[in-house]
């Protein structure tokens, strides 16, 4: 009894007041694109990104970069030479259209999420979530389940992961949709109950991410069922999840 | 005595072609020898033919490569009936190339690649008939947010007879896409081919590649690289242990570990950018160093940990429904562990002690060295605890290293590109590094122009897997999740 009250005291209080002012020191987010001119000819970053998110283009939105395939490697900065490309530490990034994630020198961070009404009105008390993990490498899950912790508690906001699809709303896939996984995550869909939407998380389940190209993908379900958030990253700060549904929902924090 | 190393290089000219049985019979005897095989898998040769390799760790801590050749779907005398150590291997050899181990008890594809891809129904789970015996399936999508996998018990009433493990689910095509782009810009893909071991994973990939290219990152790269993987265990044994008390409902327990990784993982991201160590280490040498900044600010983050790490262990380990609901349950005896050729933390619990960063210790560990713990009873308890210890036996690594110099001189965001050399051509390169599971092994292999032509993955979970099985024989079918969660093995590691 008084090593649990001893605990509980050296803990104190450890949750983040407001996820939406939270500042997570050193993550290196997506690059920003600032409005320096690149050096003429110059592909270095096109070259150096492991996930092809970057394309250059003629006139004034000239680097642009797909946040749903960006994996946050950074390397494109270390070789940009113009510093058109710098670190950024924004972590919000979710967007409820794939085209949102595309930004650029006209464009450096997506649009503020706008609410949807009709999911405020349905979910913004509560939201019951069904994780599926389709070949993720664990970080993204660890990161989902990171938002239960002491610190994210997302339990605040009446948003709780649970463990049966029937239970659930939303369906939170992570990881680039494999194969072998195909059947299964089609049986965990069809036995979540209407009204339902998809939440994709991380660079993978958006886009492929690093696996992008490999014949053991079977990404058909995302064709049928488009996500209704996007939350990129790899994998992604969980304030980037946090933020993106609050904003969706139209949940004050 | 020449110190082991954890990297090592074998022209493919000086490696003889043993044909596939006195191959096997060469393996056998090493075996025979109480020497530990690293792994055993198989490539396609380009004539049609199949290559195999063996990597073996003799008494000395040295690695030797082993190498045979063999037509397409020739056979040899499986070793599993002897050696069960070698039994994941053998069916991983004849799932990737169609040579047949004559006599394996249980030869069924790892994790269904290929033309096999959602075909898992086709090869019959191990069944047990009996009045009152019954099957229990479950997955692969689990209640909790996890990675995907099947467990099938065969039960008598509420006992498991036996378990068997059912994984491919999250089979990527890792080893193919590995060769499908340039060597050395692999580092992001590597990274997430068990995302929470992507430091291990990074580091061993890097390592090979500064090998094959003929340069070494240096000592201080080498510290920096060392501090990322402990720090990495660090997290990933809270993770673990925070999951094991919410599995006994000692919640408490779980929140206050929960948040201890919290702060461990956000000092990670300080210095790198991300909370699981990515793109902090690259051949050529890390990308971040550490600044006398970032070397105060762990030390303090560090030192209020290990405070706030003795006080929660000290609540854990006296509360007496922790200790009965983990203690006797799922043990693995030191017999079964050493048959298996299990490693990392599920061989230690079970008092064998097998360490990469002591039986290899190259240079870095030879003059900063690990003690590599046990424990004697091999059962979920021992498993959580020699996970307390191992933390503070990182972090105390950690505290005597960081004081060395030049530990800035990675710089902050170093360029990646062109840092090191083109790779020596017609090379095997087998690295391994000690990740939080065990020896994470990779072998690339180069061509004539210094490309790769094969690249073998090999995580500790791949042997390991089988260790759960057998630790839930003739326990209740309720003690599986903790059982499960005291492994806490990968399974995208495992699939590739």
């Amino acid at each position: 009894m008084f090593k649990s009250i001893k605990v509980r005291t050296s803990q104190g209080r450890q949750y983040i007041a407001d996820p939406r002012r939270a500042e997570p020191v050193g993550f290196r987010a997506a690059p920003h694109v600032s409005s320096t001119p690149c050096e003429a000819g110059c592909d270095a970053c096109v070259e150096v990104c492991p996930t092809q998110a970057i394309a250059l283009c003629q006139g004034a939105d000239a680097v642009r970069i797909d946040l749903g395939r960006c994996v946050m490697c950074g390397d494109c900065i270390a070789e940009c030479p113009t510093g058109t490309l710098s670190a950024s530490s924004v972590f919000k990034l979710a967007a409820a259209e794939r085209q949102g994630l595309m930004v650029g020198t006209a464009r450096p961070v997506p649009e503020p999420l706008q609410v949807s009404a009709a999911l405020h009105q349905r979910f913004g008390r509560s939201l019951k979530l069904r994780s599926v993990s389709s070949g993720g490498c664990n970080a993204c899950e660890l990161e989902m389940h990171a938002l239960s912790n002491v610190n994210f508690d997302i339990g605040r906001y009446g948003i709780d992961f649970v463990a049966s699809p029937r239970h659930a709303d939303g369906l939170v896939l992570t990881g680039p949709m494999t194969r072998n996984m195909a059947s299964a995550l089609q049986l965990c869909w069809d036995a979540m109950p209407a009204p339902k939407f998809v939440i994709a998380v991380g660079a993978c389940a958006i886009s492929g991410g690093p696996f992008d190209g490999s014949e053991a993908l079977e990404r058909g379900f995302l064709e049928q069922f488009a996500p209704t958030l996007y939350v990129p990253g790899c994998p992604p700060h969980p304030l980037t999840f946090v933020c993106g549904v609050l904003d969706l929902l139209g949940i004050e924090s | 005595m020449a110190t082991s190393h954890p990297v090592v290089l074998a022209p493919v000219d000086t490696l003889l072609r043993h044909e596939l049985e006195p191959w096997a019979r060469l393996v056998e005897q090493r075996l025979e020898a109480g020497n530990r095989v690293v792994t055993l898998f198989g490539r396609l040769d380009r004539s049609g033919g199949v290559l195999t390799t063996a990597v073996v760790e003799r008494a000395e801590g040295e690695l030797e490569v082993l190498r045979g050749q063999a037509a397409p779907q020739a056979s040899f005398a499986s070793l599993t009936p002897r050696f069960p150590a070698v039994q994941m291997f053998e069916r991983e050899l004849w799932e990737q190339t169609g040579i047949v181990p004559d006599g394996h008890p249980w030869l069924k594809p790892v994790r269904y690649e290929g033309a096999r891809q959602q075909h898992m129904r086709d090869h019959p789970f191990f069944s047990v008939r009996g009045q009152e015996i019954h099957e229990v399936g479950v997955g692969p999508i689990h209640a909790s947010v996890i990675e995907p996998g099947h467990f099938r018990f065969m039960c008598h009433g509420e006992q498991v007879h036996h378990l068997e493990v059912q994984l491919g689910y999250q089979h990527r095509g890792v080893e193919a896409l590995l060769l499908t782009r340039p060597a050395r810009a692999l580092a992001p893909l590597v990274e997430v081919i068990a995302g929470d071991s992507s430091v291990a994973y990074g580091w061993g990939y890097s390592a090979a590649i500064d090998a094959l290219a003929g340069t070494t990152a240096g000592s201080a790269a080498d510290v920096v690289a060392g501090i990322a993987l402990e720090l990495e265990r660090v997290a990933m044994h809270l993770a673990t242990l925070a999951g094991l008390m919410a599995d006994v409902a000692f919640l408490q327990g779980g929140a206050t570990y929960g948040r201890l990784r919290t702060a461990i993982i956000n000092r990670t991201m300080r210095i790198c950018g991300s909370r699981f160590g990515r793109g902090w280490l690259r051949p050529g040498g890390p990308r971040f160093g550490l600044t006398d900044h970032l070397r105060n600010d762990l030390k303090a983050t560090l030192a209020a940990f290990s405070r706030d790490m003795a006080e929660v262990n000290d609540l854990v380990v006296s509360s007496r429904t922790v200790r009965a609901r983990l203690r006797g349950v799922g043990v693995l005896t030191r017999q079964v562990a050493l048959d298996l050729g299990l490693v990392g933390v599920a061989a230690r619990a079970s008092g064998v002690a097998v360490d990469t960063r002591v039986a290899q210790p190259g240079a870095l560990y030879s003059g900063r060295p690990v003690v590599a713990l046990t424990e004697p009873d091999g059962d979920c308890w021992a498993r959580a605890r020699l996970r307390m210890r191992e933390v503070d036996e990182s972090v105390r690594w950690i505290a005597s290293v960081l004081d060395e110099p030049d530990l800035h001189r990675p710089g902050t965001n170093r360029r990646v590109r062109g840092a090191v050399a083109p790779l020596q051509p017609d090379t095997v390169c087998v690295s391994v590094r000690e990740g939080v599971r065990g020896p994470v092994v990779q072998v690339l292999e180069t061509g004539g122009d210094g490309r790769l032509v094969h690249y073998k993955v090999q995580d500790p979970s791949l042997v390991n897997w089988f260790g759960l099985a057998l630790a839930v024989r003739n326990n209740d079918i309720s003690d599986f999740p903790i059982c499960n969660k005291s492994f806490d093995l990968s399974y995208c590691g495992n699939d590739l």
